[in-house]
């Protein structure tokens, strides 16, 4: 019994294991010349420029639909005032961040696994190496810095597209107008609710996209493998996302204690 | 007797010397070193044993053929000479330089002048054609773009493919693909080619045109090993070939001495036309 439980369990811990040295020698890769700027320039586009319309809309829809929901909720209590703040807080806290990395994940995660395991099975990375390129530095290095620049930029076009969503909600239903919403969603939000929430997306960047490469780098079995690749890099970037917030959550309410 | 060729792809003698080629002379190692030269190679993927005791040399400027039933370790034997591989024991090295203890930038260093052709040509399939060529340029040269674009236009009609520069390599066929990978592996004109089945999916006048190029790039001194199971190929090639089986070298010399070979094996390799 515990040998069937222990088993997948220290593979699990193993695999973790692996995935955490992967991102450390990146990092240490990251500050080792040669640099390759144009490089990480396209990734961030890449990854960037062409998630926003996907980020932009789901934030939109989160907005309008916690909107309603608050509404719901606050309504029993007579404090519909407070929807603006509320969502706003609750948005640019936790929802937008997580969700946007949750999409990302699965949009860019994917597709990163999916491109370096063909990669490896094709063997255009041992054709980088043969070249006299650094592969890891080429191709994980790179994506890996894409995603940690990335990730805040789209959290924040989420947050906002977030609130305005959540102005269209609430004027469809209170007919409230944009300047009072807008102060009021603001009336309770600082910079140091924005900062630290926004900058830990950054972290989750870093997850996504050294998953992504590891799992990407040792890709077996051809085509199979790569489909493999891409649905496990979904999966294990998603699981260490949600886990790893946790930690993050309980060290920024340590590091930035709410006000009361 | 290899038939007359009169192929329209042809290495050009007068080109001069780009980046980082050197005379003989000048090259690490010196001359009477030999370019390549493998010591007790073993190696084993899941306790089978793929290369056992290799050992061999390649002077400069010769064509090394490595001939061989389909999984005996002839690919594996070129990963070890570019460093894509390490033995599980023996040495190998390059150039009087044992590419199994360099660090990453040595390596990169040998590897500059190394080409490699891909048994399936690997070429990037997110760059064009052109960019394939052009990559190793753009990343060891500082050329500029008109000179980086003129060298691998005149790369890849070296190969035949002076139209091709703008297709994606998904647009080819596999032969073609085949010539892109080594008008790539020839980009900064290496003083080592290492070439995996170069004719394997040409037709016969293409695999001859390809033939006459690596005999013209042998003849400017470049150091040649090929892996084939083109046996005519190899006879009009190769200055030495040497047949592995179940990761043993079985026979080394001229073809006419593996045509005389005890070995039934080997001289039944060497009676038959291969398939490229």
């Amino acid at each position: 019994m515990l040998e069937r439980v222990g088993a997948p369990m220290l593979a699990a811990l193993a695999g973790v294991g692996e995935v955490s040295l992967f991102g450390l020698r990146a990092i240490r890769e990251a500050f080792r010349p040669p640099y390759e700027f144009r490089e990480v320039v396209r990734h961030t586009f890449e990854i960037g420029w062409k998630s926003t319309p996907l980020i932009a809309t789901a934030g939109f829809a989160i907005g309008a639909v916690l909107s309603m929901h608050t509404r719901a909720s606050l309504e029993r209590f007579g404090a519909e005032a407070m929807i603006p703040a509320g969502l706003a807080m609750a948005l640019v806290r936790e929802t937008g961040p997580l969700v946007t990395a949750l999409l990302v994940s699965g949009r860019v995660g994917a597709g990163i696994g999916a491109e370096l395991g063909a990669m490896k099975v094709t063997e255009q990375i041992d054709a980088l190496e043969a070249v006299a390129v650094d592969s890891f530095k080429f191709l994980a290095v790179t994506r890996i810095l894409a995603c940690v620049l990335a990730l805040p930029l789209l959290t924040t076009i989420a947050d906002v597209c977030g609130i305005i969503g959540g102005y269209v909600a609430e004027a469809a239903i209170s007919g409230m107008s944009w300047q009072l919403y807008f102060n009021r969603a603001f009336s309770l939000i600082e910079f140091r609710d924005f900062i630290p929430a926004t900058l830990k997306t950054a972290v989750f960047g870093m997850i996504i996209g050294t998953v992504a490469c590891y799992l990407g780098f040792t890709t077996t079995q051809g085509t199979e493998g790569v489909g493999r690749t891409s649905t496990r890099s979904v999966v294990m970037s998603s699981i260490l996302i949600i886990v790893i917030n946790v930690v993050l959550v309980r060290l920024i309410f340590f590091l930035f204690p709410v006000r009361s | 007797m290899s038939p007359p060729r009169e192929g329209r792809v042809a290495a050009r003698p007068d080109e001069p010397a780009p980046a980082g080629r050197s005379a003989s002379a000048d090259r690490p190692g010196g001359q009477g070193e030999p370019a390549i030269r493998l010591e007790g190679v073993t190696k084993s993927f899941d306790n089978r044993k793929v290369l056992d005791d290799i050992s061999l040399d390649v002077s400069e400027g010769t064509c090394f053929c490595l001939l061989g039933r389909s999984g005996t370790g002839k690919s594996v034997t070129l990963k070890h000479i570019i460093g894509l591989m390490k033995p599980d024991r023996g040495r190998v090295f390059v150039h009087g330089k044992d590419v199994t203890e360099l660090k990453r930038r040595e390596l990169s260093d040998v590897r500059r002048s190394m080409g490699f052709l891909f048994q399936n040509a690997a070429l990037f399939d997110s760059f064009t054609v052109g960019e394939n060529v052009a990559f190793p340029l753009r990343r060891h040269t500082d050329w500029p773009e008109h000179k980086i674009r003129e060298t691998a236009k005149a790369k890849l009609a070296d190969v035949g493919l002076a139209d091709d520069f703008n297709k994606m390599p998904a647009d080819l066929s596999g032969g073609m693909k085949k010539r892109a990978g080594l008008a790539r592996a020839m980009a900064l004109d290496p003083d080592i080619l290492l070439v995996d089945e170069p004719s394997a999916g040409l037709d016969p006048i293409t695999g001859d045109e390809i033939d006459e190029l690596l005999v013209a790039l042998k003849k400017k001194g470049t150091t040649l090993v090929m892996v084939t199971h083109n046996i005519p190929s190899a006879r009009h090639v190769a200055d030495e070939l040497a047949m592995l089986h179940e990761g043993k070298m079985i026979a080394r010399g001229t073809a006419q001495e593996l045509d005389r070979s005890d070995n039934a094996l080997v001289r039944t390799f060497m009676r038959s036309e291969g398939a490229g």
